[in-house]
């Protein structure tokens, strides 16, 4: 009972906050919810007997996406002009469609039986070891795991490329 | 007991929220704020049905994991890329409102 | 060479004169004319040894000298064109060929060989005189030669070769390509001097006039080949059965009206009334013309051609019964042209029409004669008068030249045709004199010594032993008044004194032009003697009637039975024809010896109203203008040519072409501009519009194609949803 009313109070929370982030006409705000969303994801992370993940959010999305994107709003800001209302023209037909396509998808899930399954064993203590023998065990995902270090690695240098300024200055 | 079946509502309402900010707001940032939302929602998707199939003896143990750190490893990438971009979109044409992101018109 | 291929060759010397003149040599006149009497000289010399075999052959009638080639292959058989001399034959070839020969030589002098070029003479019309300066200063006129002499003698070898071929032919396609090219010259020569309106005229009307008999002759020959199946003479001449058959046509049988039809191809041809019209219009030709073709030959072709279809006109007819329907209208109209012609005759007063007229009357004796059943009489008159009437033509011709001598001299401008300018003649064309004085007893039927009595005398023998009394009052009538107009013919042309100056200087004219006269007037005394009947008192047991038996073969052969004329003898007849003759000389004699110039003529008085219709010739042609010519001309130019031609055909060009323009407008301006360029620019203008209304979509705005591409699926996500699983 408790740990289904931690569930919906997190779930709760990580929804309104990110129906903030979508809706607040302030960018650092949105900033600033997209966070606290962030955070309700992690805890669900946890719930998820998926802890190393849980950490792993917090330490790359909280700690470096969110400050990137914190960044990015300050660098990208104009002034005084955050008041503007956010959301463009025909939003009412993305709301439309939006919920339409959630609930489709959740009419779907609802209709499968084998969704209502609860949690079976939990993982046990070697499932760290064992994912990290995983990641590199070229039988098992060692080249997803170097193939994502090459897209990390061109990302780096992408974003480096893009983002200079010739002109010299602010980089 | 929280059914398996939550976790999928819930990702899914997070997905559809997300959704809703990439296709409706001005400024490129929350778009990209949007696709972040998104991207945690297929994560929590994908670790629910990691932690509810691990019983399951025909499921590799692993895979959900795996899964989760490449979605983890793009989503890093995309950010940083897409933000590089935006700056540098927001240097040329002094905006980032979506809307005036236009040289496809016509 | 066998006889028979030298008949072939009677024809082709004047034909080849004509081309060899027209082609080669018409600039030089002594060449023309001597290629012309060299093509008439062998005409004729083939034509006597022709003659003179044949009449020593028995049963010349049944078995003619012939030959035929095949000409056109039709299926098994071939239609053949050939030859043939019969009797006919036999003395047409000798009239024609002499006659012919006669003129050619005349015409030399005729168009004055051998003098100069006129003043101002012009193609086209007769010369009129050349100056010729005497040495002393002083100039006189002398008659000047024909422009365009050697077209004459191309012409006049033309002719004598459709003559030719004509005689000698043993069908009925050539006789009429003969008979055709006759017409044809004919037109050209009486229109030979073209540039007078009077002689063009005169010549479209011989042409049409005769036209009108050729048309149904013809319709006559296309009937006789369908019902015989052939063209040779022998051949239809045989199918006496499938001629008698009854036609259908007003009641008579095929031989009937297939002669009746051949008679009209006469009546044309031959100038018999109504078709009369022509001839003596036809004297605007030169006067050889005059002679040969309306005196001595083609209107000799029209009796010719009633002679060799006798048997056809006659079919069912024997000695003794009443004539067939055909007869009697030859008869008819023979008798009536007789004595019609021979009243114009008597008031003409220019020499070539009182002559032109007595033709007319003369053939009218000899179709007259075919309508009695008097076959061998008419033939007989046939040969006489070809011979007497020649002379005549050609005697007036050279009285016409003198007469034109005289004018030149004088300068008078007195026309040298008419008789009442003439006078004491007689002296100054001594040769002319006497010759013409032979042809016109001969022509008047003077007793024993001339042709004419013989022949005219057996016509009206066969008329009256055949009972016809009312042909054989109406031809002595006829007679009567031929033997008073010929008196008073030469009794103003050559007796009295000369009434003009130029009659004063008109003089003889030379050889050339007076030997055919003296040979011609030869054959008019002699030729009679070859005819006098048998039963004639005392002169019938010197000769006998070689004419008879040789021209009876033809009709013996045919039908066995001996015709009128050659019976016993009766004196009526001859009492008739002496009391005529003799009589209408002495009248014609009494009545103009003391005739003065500028005076009217003494039948005038007495006969009054009458006296101008026979001048005028009984109005017939105004008659014809009136019915005929002006609604012809009507037809063709207004209603032929204003009211249907540009009318109605114009008319419904212009409506169609109208229409049409119409149409073109309609479907331009209704149909392509909207339809088909609407239709085009429609689609143009249609794709462009969804193109910029499509261009409107692409704002270039991402998050706008990302609503729109979850819209459609989210669409069609429920179509599918709904639809597979429903």
């Amino acid at each position: 009972m408790p740990i289904q009313i931690f569930f919906l109070i997190v779930a709760a929370i990580t929804l309104i906050s990110a129906v903030m982030v979508v809706t607040v006409r302030r960018m650092m705000h949105a900033a600033l919810w997209l966070v606290l969303s962030l955070f309700g994801v992690a805890l669900i992370f946890a719930l998820l007997d998926a802890s190393f993940y849980a950490v792993i959010q917090l330490i790359v999305y909280i700690g470096a996406i969110a400050i990137l994107v914190i960044f990015a709003v300050m660098l990208t800001r104009r002034v005084m002009d955050d008041d503007a209302a956010q959301t463009n023209k025909n939003w009412w037909v993305a709301l439309i469609a939006v919920l339409v396509v959630f609930g489709g998808i959740a009419a779907t899930a609802l209709s499968w039986t084998r969704l209502q399954v609860g949690p079976g064993i939990p993982p046990g203590d070697s499932i760290l070891v064992d994912f990290g023998t995983a990641l590199i065990n070229p039988q098992k995902y060692a080249i997803p795991f170097e193939v994502s270090s090459v897209l990390l690695l061109a990302a780096v240098i992408g974003a480096i490329y893009v983002a200079v300024d010739r002109k010299g200055g602010k980089g | 007991m929280i059914p398996l079946y939550w976790y999928v509502l819930f990702a899914t309402a997070l997905f559809c929220i997300g959704l809703f900010g990439v296709l409706t707001r001005k400024n490129s940032v929350a778009i990209l704020m949007g696709i972040e939302l998104m991207l945690n929602a297929v994560n929590v998707n994908l670790l629910a049905f990691w932690r509810y199939l691990y019983a399951d003896p025909t499921v590799e143990p692993t895979r959900g994991l795996a899964f989760v750190a490449i979605v983890f490893v793009a989503a890093s990438a995309e950010a940083a890329v897409g933000l590089a971009l935006i700056i540098s979109a927001y240097r040329r044409r002094d905006t980032v409102v979506a809307e005036e992101l236009d040289l496809l018109k016509g | 060479m066998a006889i028979e291929t030298l008949i072939w060759l009677i024809p082709l010397p004047p034909l080849l004169a004509f081309f060899v003149i027209v082609l080669f040599t018409h600039r030089s006149r002594a060449l023309s004319h001597w290629l012309a009497l060299i093509g008439a000289g062998l005409a004729w010399l083939a034509s006597m040894v022709i003659f003179f075999q044949a009449i020593g052959i028995e049963d010349l009638a049944q078995h003619p000298l012939s030959s035929a080639i095949n000409w056109l292959p039709t299926g098994q058989t071939a239609l053949q064109i050939g030859v043939q001399v019969d009797p006919l034959t036999a003395i047409s070839l000798f009239f024609v060929a002499w006659t012919v020969f006669m003129i050619f030589i005349y015409s030399v002098a005729y168009h004055n060989y051998g003098q100069p070029a006129g003043d101002h003479d012009h193609p086209g019309l007769p010369p009129h005189g050349a100056t010729v300066e005497t040495g002393h200063g002083h100039s006189h006129k002398v008659p000047s030669v024909e422009p365009l002499y050697s077209r004459f003698f191309a012409f006049i070898s033309l002719f004598a070769f459709g003559m030719f071929t004509l005689v000698v032919s043993d069908n009925l396609l050539t006789l009429f390509i003969g008979w055709e090219i006759m017409g044809l010259c004919s037109y050209l020569l009486i229109g030979f001097w073209y540039a007078k309106p009077s002689a063009r005229d005169a010549a479209v009307k011989a042409f049409l006039t005769t036209r009108i008999g050729d048309v149904v002759m013809l319709l006559g020959l296309a009937a006789l080949y369908v019902i015989t199946g052939s063209l040779k003479y022998s051949d239809i001449l045989s199918h006496t059965e499938v001629l008698m058959q009854p036609s259908g046509i007003l009641g008579m049988s095929w031989a009937g009206i297939i002669g009746l039809m051949l008679f009209i191809g006469t009546i044309g041809k031959s100038a018999q009334f109504p078709l009369h019209v022509w001839l003596p219009d036809a004297m605007e030709g030169p006067t050889p013309v005059s002679a040969m073709i309306h005196a001595a030959t083609m209107v000799s072709a029209g009796i010719y051609l009633g002679l060799r279809f006798f048997p056809l006109a006659s079919m069912g007819w024997q000695t003794g019964e009443p004539i067939t329907a055909t007869m009697t209208v030859m008869a008819v109209i023979g008798a009536f042209t007789a004595l019609f012609a021979a009243t114009i005759a008597t008031a003409q007063t220019d020499i070539k029409r009182v002559l032109a007229y007595s033709t007319i009357s003369q053939l009218g004796y000899m179709v007259a004669a075919l309508g009695v059943g008097a076959y061998v009489a008419a033939a007989f008159h046939l040969v006489t008068h070809a011979f007497f009437k020649a002379l005549l033509f050609l005697g007036s011709g050279s009285v016409i030249h003198g007469m034109e001598h005289g004018v030149l001299h004088t300068g008078e401008k007195i026309d040298p045709q008419d008789m009442t300018n003439m006078g004491g003649l007689r002296k100054k064309m001594p040769v002319t004199f006497w010759t013409f004085v032979i042809g016109g007893l001969a022509l008047s039927g003077f007793p024993l010594v001339t042709a004419g009595f013989w022949s005219k005398d057996e016509i009206l023998s066969g008329a009256f032993n055949s009972g016809h009394l009312v042909v054989f009052i109406t031809l002595a009538l006829a007679a009567l008044l031929t033997a008073f107009y010929t008196m008073r013919q030469i009794t103003l042309t050559f007796l009295g004194q000369p009434r003009t100056r130029s009659a004063e200087h008109a003089s003889e004219n030379k050889w050339v032009m007076t030997l055919p006269l003296v040979v011609l007037s030869f054959f008019a005394i002699a030729a009679g003697w070859v005819g006098i009947p048998e039963t004639f008192p005392l002169l019938g047991k010197i000769s006998g009637d070689w004419f008879a038996e040789f021209m009876g073969e033809m009709v013996n052969y045919l039908r066995s039975e001996r015709l009128a004329g050659a019976e016993g003898f009766n004196y009526i007849p001859l009492i008739t024809s002496l009391v005529v003759a003799l009589g209408g000389l002495y009248l014609g004699w009494l009545v103009y010896r003391r005739f003065k110039a500028g005076a009217a003529d003494p039948l005038q008085q007495p006969l009054g109203a009458l006296y101008r219709w026979m001048k005028d010739k009984y109005y017939i042609d105004e008659l014809y203008q009136l019915v005929f010519i002006r609604p012809a001309r009507w037809i063709s130019e207004t209603f032929s040519y204003q009211w249907i031609d540009r009318g109605l055909i114009d008319g419904i060009l212009h409506a169609v072409a109208r229409f049409g323009w119409w149409l073109g407008e309609r479907l331009r301006f209704w149909f392509d501009l909207p339809v088909i360029n609407g239709a085009g620019d429609a689609s143009a203008d249609g794709v462009q519009g969804m193109g910029s209304w499509m261009k409107g979509m692409q704002t270039g705005r991402v998050q706008q194609y990302m609503v729109t591409a979850i819209s459609v699926l989210v669409v069609l996500g429920v179509i599918i949803l709904y639809i597979f699983s429903a």
